[in-house]
């Protein structure tokens, strides 16, 4: 991945119902880089998300993939640069964590293929990295939404994407756990120079983790770019009509968000 | 849960069951033919011909030849469909109590037939009287309705949905034929009841080479299905064409079912338990849950034939009829042990 743009969107325009759910959104988005999307609900987070991901049909040259169409990609070639880590997963059928981790590997198998040892291999680094290996022989039914979340990312690493996809990956998640996650992936990134796009909810995360951000409100990019320069006092008082400050988190030397309750 | 190196013994000990009940079902009926007789005048065609197969009765050699192996052929051919079009669908549904049913085969099969009786259909194809052939296109037209009607498959819900409604709505049809025309009241209610009484090997031709190959082909297929439990977005991002497999699927184990449904009627609870049964050996992976399904579903639907030919001989019970009053206690003691593990 030496192309500039690992993700690039042109003019984005997406409509559900009659609804514009996103409106001319052109965002570039660097190989190696921990990019946060963030912004009010409804604002179409989740939807720009997917659009990147080729989970919805959109027209014709208006994302692109290391420089090319997404629409050029079969499913299965675009499931070896872009690996998905949705917003809730539920799995009534008791795999174990392993079959799901190994799941990741399917766009490399052929239609008769079985996993092989190498495979294996992966899926085994991904749990270790995501710190779900001792769980390997568990029932996915069993865990909780910490070590389930976990899983997934684990099964997400085992498709050795270029890039990551998650969506709120720290919702019901306790705060250890938030970090926890936040953490492996943004070392992740950098180790191994994997793309992240996150669409995240707590800005002070994003603050903490992004290397940059878009702030969507109503289906447009309202601000981007570093965290410093997007979070500030009065675009969080336009985009979610909140009275903040911003100061220094004394732990990490980062930019940190306080806000009134009023 | 079974781990790997136990999958292909078990397998092989549901093919050893199998045999065996193939064998009893043999021998057992109005004639009691031994077993030795029943193995040897099977194997008879393929061993060179001596004195030892002289020995054996005209009318044993026809009895299993002519009436007991075509009726026990297809039996195990429907049971094999039975089973792995309820994983099959199971799977799609991302729901273990889903069926083979749901899509309103069963209430589209027994419309079908209501109507070819009370017109007086007179048709035949390849050997197959009117009855089967209208089962099949009412199962059949019965799916693709739905699955039209609930917008191509596009989302789940709706298809289980519209099947549901459908199959009320067929099945309201149904009664309505039945209800002017009370000559054949006895016939639609035996046929709905499900029975191999009427099996013949012209049957067992036309219908294995639609099951056997439709059961290879999901049995190739099944790591997609794995995926597809996961839910849809996951399954895409995985490289998967979800909505395009899906629909294979469905029109896969659907002709299945069908076929099923045409030869034996509507035979309840086989595709719901089977799978449910096997899952609980083999986990949920579908590339080890089909196979065993198929083999489970063959079993049970043999067994529960035997029984509803033999337990009050002469007279015979329909096979649907069997079927649930051994599988509704089964599924209830399932659905306890799912409730309280261990």
């Amino acid at each position: 991945m030496r192309e500039k743009n690992v993700v690039q969107t042109k003019n984005l325009d997406w409509t559900y119902n009659g609804t514009k759910v996103l409106d001319d959104v052109s965002i570039t988005i660097k190989p190696g880089t921990f990019t946060g999307i963030l912004g009010p609900n409804g604002a179409g987070k989740t939807t720009l998300l997917k659009l990147i991901l080729n989970l919805l049909d959109n027209e014709k040259d208006s994302v692109l993939i290391t420089g090319k169409d997404i629409k050029t990609y079969s499913r299965k070639a675009l499931a070896k640069i872009e690996a998905y880590v949705p917003q809730s997963v539920k799995i009534d059928f008791n795999f174990t964590v392993e079959q799901v981790v190994l799941m990741g590997r399917t766009p490399f198998l052929g239609r008769f293929d079985r996993e092989s040892n190498e495979d294996i291999k992966i899926a085994e680094w991904a749990m270790q990295e995501t710190g779900v290996l001792k769980l390997r022989g568990k029932l996915i039914t069993h865990l909780s939404g910490g070590e389930l979340q976990r899983v997934v990312i684990a099964r997400a690493l085992t498709q050795e994407p270029a890039i990551l996809a998650l969506d709120e990956p720290t919702s019901h998640l306790d705060i250890h756990h938030q970090i926890n996650i936040l953490s492996i992936i943004r070392s992740l990134a950098k180790r191994k120079n994997l793309t992240i796009v996150a669409v995240l909810h707590d800005v002070n995360h994003a603050l903490e983790y992004c290397d940059n951000i878009f702030l969507l409100d109503q289906g447009k990019i309202v601000n981007s770019g570093s965290p410093e320069k997007v979070i500030t006092p009065k675009v969080m008082k336009e985009v979610y009509n909140l009275n903040v400050n911003i100061t220094k988190n004394p732990f990490t030397g980062n930019p940190y968000m306080l806000h009134d309750y009023a | 849960m079974i781990s790997g190196k136990y999958r292909k013994i078990i397998f092989t000990l549901l093919v050893l069951i199998l045999l065996g009940t193939i064998m009893i079902a043999g021998s057992l009926g109005s004639a009691r033919i031994s077993f030795s007789d029943v193995i040897k005048i099977i194997i008879s065609p393929i061993t060179p011909v001596g004195v030892e197969n002289n020995v054996i009765k005209e009318t044993s050699r026809i009895i299993i030849w002519k009436i007991r192996m075509p009726r026990i052929v297809l039996t195990v051919i429907a049971g094999m469909g039975l089973g792995v079009s309820g994983a099959v669908f199971q799977g799609i549904f991302r729901n273990p109590m889903a069926n083979p049913y749901i899509l309103g085969i069963s209430s589209g099969a027994a419309f079908g037939v209501t109507l070819g009786m009370t017109m007086g259909l007179q048709i035949t194809f390849l050997g197959i009287g009117a009855i089967p052939i209208s089962a099949f296109i009412g199962a059949v037209g019965a799916s693709v309705i739905v699955y039209l009607i609930s917008g191509g498959g596009r989302d789940i819900l709706p298809l289980l949905l519209s099947g549901i409604a459908i199959g009320f709505f067929l099945s309201a049809m149904m009664s309505l034929l039945m209800y002017f025309n009370r000559s054949q009241l006895e016939n639609i209610v035996y046929w709905t009841m499900g029975s191999f009484n009427a099996s013949s090997w012209q049957k067992a031709a036309i219908t294995a080479p639609v099951i056997l190959p439709g059961i290879l082909f999901l049995i190739i297929f099944a790591r997609d299905l794995n995926l597809m439990v996961l839910g849809e977005d996951s399954a895409s991002s995985l490289g998967i064409p979800v909505r395009k497999s899906r629909l294979i699927f469905l029109l896969i184990s659907t002709i299945i079912t069908a076929s099923a449904v045409a030869v034996s009627g509507v035979i309840g609870f086989v595709g719901l338990i089977v799978p449910h049964a096997m899952r609980i050996i083999t986990g949920p992976d579908h590339r080890t849950l089909i196979p065993y399904s198929m083999m489970g579903g063959a079993i049970l639907l043999l067994v529960s034939d035997t029984i509803a030919r033999t337990i009050i001989a002469p007279t015979e019970i329909p096979v649907g009829i069997v079927t649930s009053l051994l599988g509704a206690p089964f599924f209830l003691f399932l659905l306890n042990r799912m409730r309280h593990p261990k």
